[in-house]
């Protein structure tokens, strides 16, 4: 029987001529990566374990960038923590204020994640790194310990789910609402322990930026990972921002897979996740009346240059709506730099947002847009559960930056047509 | 090994690791600390009411959404012996075992068994019994491999006795 790309990746990490769904495995790992708040924890375990320092200096990536710059002083005493474990292990992938970004926009962009590897997060959103056609997954804080001490996981081989896209979105139409759109169809438990696997010609039309959007999100729909195959425009990306070599890995002809689905990106709409599950999705025709005190554009799923350029395309010459609050967040200093470079941050700023240092800070509810009882946010981020963005009583509508800007202009939930000749 | 013995704290589909344990606690990783605001924002008096050995059950991919670690780490240190669910969200699961929170898939049990129930779990065998009605289900076994990691309290004693 024929492996799933994920499978093959998975093999070839633990020395096997194949593996099969549901075999446990042990894989050597290309990269263990831990924030400010998972990392702590890592390292309070790490210290418990017989072993002497980390497996391999270059291969642990350590980023702050949840409660970072700091938002108090526990989290200051957390940052610091992993400061020192850093400089004492000599960690060459730390990234602290003035070099750090979102963890999952940042490790591609600094060619740390390339197609063919392994890698664990001690975050959820790990999994983005399948957009390049690695095998990346989160994990918890023990696990980070265990990988950075040992250079190993164990892993169960997941079973796959096919997701064949064809056709060409319109105008507006971005990662975002293709992964809405698909967690809405199966659930947030629709891919519980599998690999969602993207294949197909429309992949053609989705960016880059697009498919770190959807592999990231593979986790909301409860998957293991989400991965995409090596084309053109992956190969570029890697050439541009990595000098590490990378294996291109294909799923086999006769690979089995639970299940298979068709998204035809051309009947694609604009799509929001009402609260509170992202499964609870409305395409733009149906949302109705909804206003909004807040909108939030960044994070690790849409905080990268193609959702800053379709944020500013729709802001541009526009004002934010009276009594709405906007927060703009470039993902990494490099994007914050060239969205100045091309004016971005000028649109944003006289459109009346505020543009903020690159931070994790409103997704969970940490600092930079807590919302308070009643209010409600449009958010290109990836999480509406209760609770997530500040108060029970509080509402996280998620959305593309594309909606997001609209949302900002009218100060309810819009689609883009509706501000945009 | 040993077994779980408590009364139930029952709760429903998809409950996530933000209304576990929100992430305005993650400022800290002290376990005592987190229990203090374990499940806040889905039962804000199960703080008061949890009692050392209780179990809590619930239904479809609980744990879902961060892999915060403090997410199992803050039931455990509450005083909770055992989760029973239908099915729990995988990174949940990975982090359970890792720090020996002890964890059984049962869907039967988990539709079944109402809050504030006696329940029993023999965590060798995977039968879990509600004393409170007298029915019995059996849980499914973890494999070989994980339950080895189990017997030694957790994947950092794993390690440290390879």
């Amino acid at each position: 029987m024929g492996m799933t790309m994920t499978q093959k990746i998975l093999a070839a990490h633990a020395n096997l001529p194949s593996v099969s769904a549901g075999q446990l495995i042990e894989a050597d790992l290309d990269l263990v990566l831990g924030n400010d708040i998972t990392s702590p924890v890592a390292i309070h375990e790490i210290e418990k374990m017989k072993v002497d320092g980390v497996f391999h200096k270059d291969k642990i990536a350590l980023v702050m960038d949840h409660f970072a710059p700091n938002k108090d002083i526990k989290s200051a005493e957390h940052c610091k923590c992993v400061r020192e474990f850093a400089c004492k292990n000599e960690i060459s992938n730390y990234f602290d204020v003035g070099k750090m970004g979102i963890e999952h926009a940042l490790l591609p962009e600094q060619g740390l994640t390339v197609a063919g590897d392994v890698i664990i997060g001690a975050d959820s959103h790990t999994c983005t790194y399948g957009a390049l056609g690695a095998f990346s997954t989160g994990v918890g804080s023990t696990d980070m310990a265990a990988g950075m001490a040992t250079g190993k996981a164990w892993f169960k081989v997941p079973s796959a789910i096919k997701f064949n896209i064809v056709g060409k979105p319109a105008k507006w139409i971005s990662g975002k609402d293709v992964i809405l759109h698909i967690i809405g169809m199966i659930g947030v438990d629709g891919a519980l322990y599998k690999s969602m696997e993207f294949v197909g010609e429309g992949i053609q039309y989705l960016t880059m930026d697009d498919r770190f959007t959807i592999a990231n999100m593979a986790i909301e729909a409860g998957g293991k990972n989400g991965i995409f195959p090596v084309d053109d425009l992956t190969r570029a990306y890697m050439k541009e921002h990595s000098k590490r070599p990378f294996t291109e890995y294909e799923a086999d002809p006769d690979a089995e897979y639970d299940e298979e689905y068709t998204i035809d990106l051309s009947t694609l709409k604009s799509t929001v996740s009402f609260p509170h599950l992202p499964e609870n999705t409305k395409t733009i025709d149906e949302v109705g009346d909804v206003k909004i005190d807040q909108v939030v554009i960044g994070s690790c799923t849409n905080g990268r240059m193609d959702d800053l350029r379709i944020a500013a395309e729709i802001l541009k010459g526009k004002k934010v709506a009276e009594g709405l609050r906007v927060i703009v967040i470039p993902a990494t200093q490099k994007i914050y730099l060239q969205a100045m470079e091309e004016g971005l941050l000028r649109t944003f700023i006289e459109a009346g947002a505020i543009v903020s240092t690159p931070t994790c800070g409103p997704c969970l509810g940490g600092y930079m847009g807590v919302l308070a009882a009643g209010e409600r946010c449009v958010s290109t981020t990836n999480r509406n559960f209760v609770g997530r963005m500040g108060h029970v009583d509080s509402e996280v509508y998620l959305a593309s930056p594309a909606v997001a800007a609209a949302s900002a202009v009218t100060g309810k939930i819009s689609g883009p047509e509706e501000v945009m000749d | 090994m040993q077994a779980a013995h408590g009364s139930v704290f029952k709760y429903g589909d998809n409950v996530d690791t933000d209304v576990i344990i929100p992430a305005r606690y993650l400022n800290s990783s002290d376990p005592k600390e987190l229990a203090t605001h374990c499940m806040e924002d889905i039962d804000k008096e199960f703080v008061n009411k949890v009692k050392e050995g209780d179990i809590i059950v619930a239904n479809k991919n609980f744990g879902c959404g961060s892999s915060r670690e403090h997410a199992p780490i803050s039931i455990k240190a509450a005083g909770v012996s055992c989760v029973i669910a239908e099915t729990f969200a995988r990174i949940f699961y990975r982090n359970s075992i890792n720090i020996g929170l002890p964890i059984v898939e049962c869907p039967q049990a988990a539709k079944e068994i109402a809050a504030g129930d006696e329940v029993k779990v023999d965590f060798d065998s995977g039968v879990i019994t509600d004393v409170t009605t007298g029915k019995t289900y059996q849980g499914q076994a973890f494999p070989p491999f994980m339950q080895k990691i189990i017997d030694c309290g957790g994947l950092v004693n794993y390690i440290n006795q390879k």
